[in-house]
């Protein structure tokens, strides 16, 4: 099969081990839930095996040894993560559990700050929950309310209601995620930043989907928050990320209290510990952190413009596959410029967790069901979709049997 | 496989469904959803002597759930109250022929048994509280 690509899939297939195992009636995997979570290269795994055969240790405190390899190889981390989006240091990378803490945090030791009654809190209606709930939560209790940017045509933002909307006297913060969890749609966050910016509004970016896709470069951006994850980019569960700018972090009270995150502790005060520690309470996931340094790695191996142009391949090859299928309707924009890897669809009356128990049976792992964006699903009118997300180790191979299983669950269903 | 779980009985069910709709004088109706796969079911049941008179659903969501509530109206259709509260998990699933659905699914197979349950537990609420609190904690199905 034509791999034009500038990536050796079948390679780079080599290096996840979990591509080698069969599923259900003797199917090899393919793995097309990437925008869930990815799989893991062999490097990841063996990377958190290393620390905890060899130097598992806590990290920050102690003075043997091990501690020194540890507090190491964590800290080595915050470097790879801070030139991964291009900030200005280290200290302006917190490591949280995963992308929706990152947003929390935001929300508790910023918003919770600088928000009061009659505020306004902007987000869009392709937000996934993480980036609606942590608002509507610290709005309710300030008395202050959410301001959503519509969805139109083939999952875009007007540009034009951003600039009305961000003109509101009362808006306190805009948070928009740079690529959607559902459609794919790439949203101009960084027009938008610099709207927001001309009113002095600051800006958070849910980047939990793009960072792992395509170069993202916070100073060029000029956010002045953004979340992502581990998990969605090879590396493994438990470990997300915060960025923010320094000058606002220095500003923002801890998160929870606890160990790490403290400089004295009196029996009744306490002065706390420097960025980024003073948002890293207690014993972090020092095992996984260090396993994120090693998808980093990987990625930057592969070279961030060739993932990109890779997933556009794959996807515009997908899309043009897909659109031959009666029946099908395909949401978010059609030009691969203003899409991601994400391809949402229905085809006919199949319920999509019928259309994934269907693909099940060819060895096709999709995902199915409103994926954490409610609010899109009642844009769209339509309680579910199915949707497939590619990465790195898609193959067009794959791409072919998904067009099969859909027109076997077509015949199925008789349409 | 899937051959086995869309049977034309199954797919006859979800694309014809029976008694669905509203009962404009029900005695009572209970609204439930899954969480994580977003079906849908509302059941609405008119109770005569003890006996199911009337009942009908409405819902959304994949032809398990929405097959599986069809087959269940016609179950339970004249039937009496009593042999309703005894029905379990396996009698839906050998009513609807699909005994080896993987955790994944059966709660589609068994949403509507439970709202049917829980709509029980409404009717009793008052009438028979003690009846009440039995079925609701036959209710927990998965």
């Amino acid at each position: 099969m034509l791999q034009s690509s500038t990536i050796d899939v079948e390679r780079i297939r080599q290096d996840f081990p979990i591509l080698q195992r069969r599923i259900k009636g003797g199917h090899k995997l393919i793995y097309l839930d990437n925008a869930a979570t990815t799989q893991k290269p062999r490097t990841v795994i063996d990377s958190i095996s290393n620390y905890y055969l060899n130097y598992n240790s806590n990290i920050h405190r102690a003075v043997h040894q091990l501690a020194e390899e540890a507090t190491f190889a964590y800290e080595d981390v915050r470097l790879k993560v801070a030139k991964l989006v291009n900030a200005r240091s280290a200290d302006e990378i917190v490591f949280t559990r995963n992308a929706t803490e990152s947003i929390n945090l935001v929300a508790k030791c910023w918003a919770r700050q600088h928000l009061s009654k009659g505020n306004k809190v902007l987000i869009t209606e392709i937000e996934h929950h993480s980036n609606i709930v942590p608002w509507q939560l610290v709005t309710g209790e300030v008395g202050a309310s959410l301001d959503y940017l519509l969805v139109g045509d083939e999952g875009r933002i007007e540009i034009e209601d951003f600039k009305q909307k961000v003109h509101d006297p009362e808006l306190k913060l805009v948070s928009i995620s740079q690529m959607s969890n559902v459609l794919g749609t790439i949203l101009p966050v960084k027009e938008m930043t610099k709207l927001a910016h001309k009113v002095n509004v600051p800006v958070m970016i849910d980047a939990a989907q793009s960072v792992p896709h395509m170069r993202v470069d916070v100073q060029d951006l000029d956010c002045d928050f953004m979340a992502f994850s581990a998990h969605k980019m090879l590396g493994p569960t438990g470990v997300g990320i915060l960025y923010a700018k320094r000058e606002i972090l220095e500003e923002m009270p801890p998160f929870i209290g606890g160990g790490d995150m403290i400089k004295e502790v009196h029996k009744h005060n306490t002065s706390f510990n420097d960025l980024p520690y003073k948002f890293e309470a207690g014993t972090p996931n020092i095992a996984d952190v260090i396993g994120f340094g090693a998808a980093i790695d990987y990625l930057n191996d592969l070279g961030f413009e060739s993932i990109r142009e890779h997933e556009m391949q794959i996807t515009e090859y997908a899309l043009e596959r897909m659109n031959e299928i009666r029946g099908i309707t395909i949401y978010g924009p059609h030009i691969m410029n203003e899409r991601g890897a994400v391809i949402s669809f229905n085809l006919g009356d199949i319920h999509p967790h019928d259309l994934a128990t269907i693909l099940n049976d060819f060895g096709i792992a999709m995902r199915s069901g409103h994926h954490c964006a409610q609010v899109l699903m009642e844009k769209l009118d339509v309680s579910a979709t199915s949707r497939v997300s590619f990465y790195v180790y898609n193959s067009k191979d794959e791409v072919n049997i998904l067009i099969d299983a859909l027109q076997r669950a077509r015949r199925l269903f008789g349409l | 496989l899937s051959e086995d779980i869309y049977r034309e009985i199954i797919l006859d069910h979800y694309r014809n469904p029976r008694n669905k709709g509203r009962i404009s004088d029900a005695d009572v109706s209970f609204h439930d959803s899954n969480p994580l796969c977003g079906d849908e079911i509302d059941i609405h049941l008119k109770v005569e002597d003890d006996i199911v008179k009337d009942i009908k659903f409405e819902g959304r969501g994949c032809a398990i759930s929405q097959a599986s509530a069809s087959m269940l109206t016609e179950m339970v259709m004249n039937k009496s109250l009593t042999s309703v509260r005894d029905l379990g998990k396996d009698d839906i699933l050998e009513n609807i022929g699909l005994v080896n659905l993987g955790p994944a699914r059966i709660k589609c197979a068994l949403l509507s048994l439970k709202v049917l349950k829980m709509s029980m537990v409404e009717y009793y609420a008052s009438k028979d509280p003690e009846s009440a609190a039995e079925i609701r904690e036959g209710s927990r199905l998965y």
